[in-house]
């Protein structure tokens, strides 16, 4: 009796799991307007010479408080300069505060809490406690108090907000570690004579890499509207260079006379936040096996 | 529970080492504001917060003082930094537990709504209302609200607080905006989690049983399926509670409210590094407090949980 196997046109291959989740996360509506937000804002922040002819910190009172135009789409603020290019130029400092920041967090934070689930007894136990002392402090407070001692400024905001972030991070490392340390593959790694280390990089932090990733995209948008918030408060990076917050804090006290040095910061910082929002729900639905259609 | 403990040393020994931070030390800081100091002033101010001792008999002191509620005095304005807290705390309550209001006003029923029409017209709005409550700051939201409702409109004052015993209405209108910029964000995550948990609680065989004996819908869905909806929302509301309280320190500055948080921002403007010690101490142990109810909570909302 023959086997008749089936012609290729009618059989689909099975794809990798890699190529699964792709196809998943491409599918997921929220990568795709998440996705393209981003996209839009990153290119319009390194593109910003090119977008706006307007040089974000040249003051001209003669053009102050003007509403929307064509020579200045964001109308100009307090003094004469153009919101949209200010705008522009901000979107880099979030977004290189958002990403150093979280990378700095998942660096340290991530390290530290994968070992901690690695090693288990008082290793564990140290950086237990320690997470249970830096996630008694509201964020926000901590990362104020942080640098109401160590001053403003952009790598003092930086190392403020990893500090903060690198809490919850080693939390999540090290219940992805707890989660698969004790799955066949490893022990079988380790009867084979393999070590700690080899252990840890090949076999187990590429499938505990997961919630790690998702926490990521979702510290992403915390990062960016700390930033703000730091920077609405005077304790981020200091004038005259644009941060969206600090633009907010100056339109603020001139909304009596025009609302426009306050609306294109806030909208540009809500769409970010949206973006990594949107993003990072997509990645965690991807990733989630109870999730039957990711779209 | 008792894990609480440890936890609440932990963050007054971070406090401790908090003010450590300053470069070089606080003295030298305050020195460099001035111009015209005695060495023998920079000694006395190296005494008073105790530089010139050991770092473990300086731990021992400061424990000490907290211990007999000593958090010590302003440098600017010499005033104990101990009551001035109690006279601003129940201020930051007052704006905490408003945001929280707002928040459970506004994010149950939402939920609730997404919940019950799964996939029509109303699940699609309140997740676009949990998309922008979740990316909006708090702070352009207030911006928003004063702009809207005090600047055009003129229903409600843009700054000011008045206590609710100088007239509660007044207090009333002082309070909704602020509450309204420091809730709706955790508005949003509360309408996600109860959306969520609702949709999980109704495909449950004690709903089936409930509707099977002929109960209404609504009494199905109020009566037995949001009440087990809501443990997870008590978790949310936890672990946003310190949000909501490190909130109130931009929100209170935003709207010139007289709490905590304005008190430790005008402590870092004038580098006032006890007061900013003094507010961040108490409102983490606060924030400690908070979970430990949020704990005892469980055990109320379901009975299962018990501590041993």
């Amino acid at each position: 009796m023959a086997f008749s196997i089936p012609a290729s046109g009618t059989s689909r291959p099975v794809p990798t799991p890699r190529r699964w989740l792709g196809r998943r996360l491409l599918r997921h509506p929220g990568t795709r307007v998440g996705g393209t937000l981003l996209a839009v804002i990153v290119v319009a922040a390194i593109a910003a010479p090119i977008l706006s002819a307007s040089d974000p910190i040249h003051i001209a009172p003669a053009l102050r408080l003007r509403g929307p135009s064509v020579a200045h789409p964001l109308g100009t603020d307090m003094y004469g300069r153009d919101t949209l290019a200010r705008v522009l130029y901000g979107g880099r400092l979030s977004l290189a505060v958002g990403v150093l920041s979280v990378g700095l967090a998942l660096t340290g934070g991530g390290t530290l809490g994968a070992l901690a689930g690695f090693w288990g007894r008082w290793p564990d136990a140290l950086m237990m406690r320690t997470s249970d002392v830096v996630l008694a402090f509201p964020a926000i407070l901590l990362a104020i108090a942080l640098l109401a001692f160590l001053g403003g400024g952009f790598w003092n905001v930086v190392l403020a907000i990893a500090i903060v972030y690198s809490a919850p991070m080693a939390r999540v490392a090290r219940g992805a570690v707890l989660m698969v340390r004790h799955e066949e593959y490893v022990e079988a790694a380790r009867a084979v004579g393999a070590g700690d280390a080899l252990i840890l990089w090949r076999h187990i932090l590429p499938n505990a890499a997961a919630p790690v990733i998702v926490e990521s995209t979702l510290r992403l948008a915390f990062a960016i509207l700390a930033e703000a918030a730091l920077s609405f408060l005077g304790l981020g990076t200091q004038p005259p260079a644009p941060s969206w917050g600090q633009m907010i804090a100056e339109g603020r006290t001139v909304m009596t006379f025009s609302a426009w040095p306050a609306i294109g910061p806030g909208m540009a910082i809500t769409a970010t936040v949206l973006g990594f929002n949107l993003v990072g729900d997509a990645i965690r639905d991807a990733l989630d096996p109870h999730q039957g259609t990711a779209g | 529970m008792l894990l609480a403990l440890p936890t609440a040393l932990g963050v007054l020994i971070a406090v401790f080492f908090l003010i450590r931070l300053v470069p070089g030390d606080v003295v030298t800081q305050l020195v460099g504001l001035e111009a015209t100091i005695s060495p023998q002033r920079v000694a006395e101010l190296r005494a008073l917060f105790g530089l010139d001792r050991p770092l473990p008999v300086q731990l021992g002191e400061y424990l000490g003082h907290i211990a007999r509620g000593n958090l010590g005095r302003s440098l600017r304005t010499g005033v104990a930094i101990g009551p001035e807290l109690l006279r601003r705390f129940p201020v930051t309550i007052e704006l905490a537990g408003c945001g929280l209001l707002v928040a459970l006003g506004i994010g149950v029923p939402v939920g609730v709504t997404a919940a019950l029409h799964r996939g029509q017209a109303g699940d699609y709005l309140a997740n676009i209302f949990v998309l922008l409550g979740l990316s909006i700051p708090s702070f352009w939201l207030a911006v928003l609200l004063i702009l809207a409702f005090s600047l055009r409109l003129g229903w409600l004052p843009p700054t000011g607080y008045l206590a609710p015993q100088e007239g509660l209405s007044e207090n009333v209108r002082h309070i909704v905006l602020p509450a309204l910029a420091l809730g709706l964000a955790l508005a949003a995550a509360i309408a996600r989690i109860v959306r969520s948990s609702l949709l999980e609680v109704l495909g449950r065989p004690f709903t089936r049983t409930a509707r099977a004996k002929g109960l209404g819908e609504r009494r199905v869905v109020i009566g037995h399926a949001l009440r087990n909806a809501l443990i997870p929302v008590v978790t949310v509301v936890g672990l946003q509670f310190g949000t909501l309280l490190g909130g109130t320190v931009i929100i209170e500055q935003i709207f010139s409210l007289p709490g905590i948080g304005r008190y430790a921002l005008e402590g870092i403007n004038l580098r006032d590094y006890p007061v900013v010690q003094g507010t961040v101490l108490a409102i983490a142990l606060a924030f400690v407090l908070v979970n430990v109810c949020v704990d005892v909570a469980y055990g109320f909302l379901d009975p299962r949980i018990r501590y041993e």
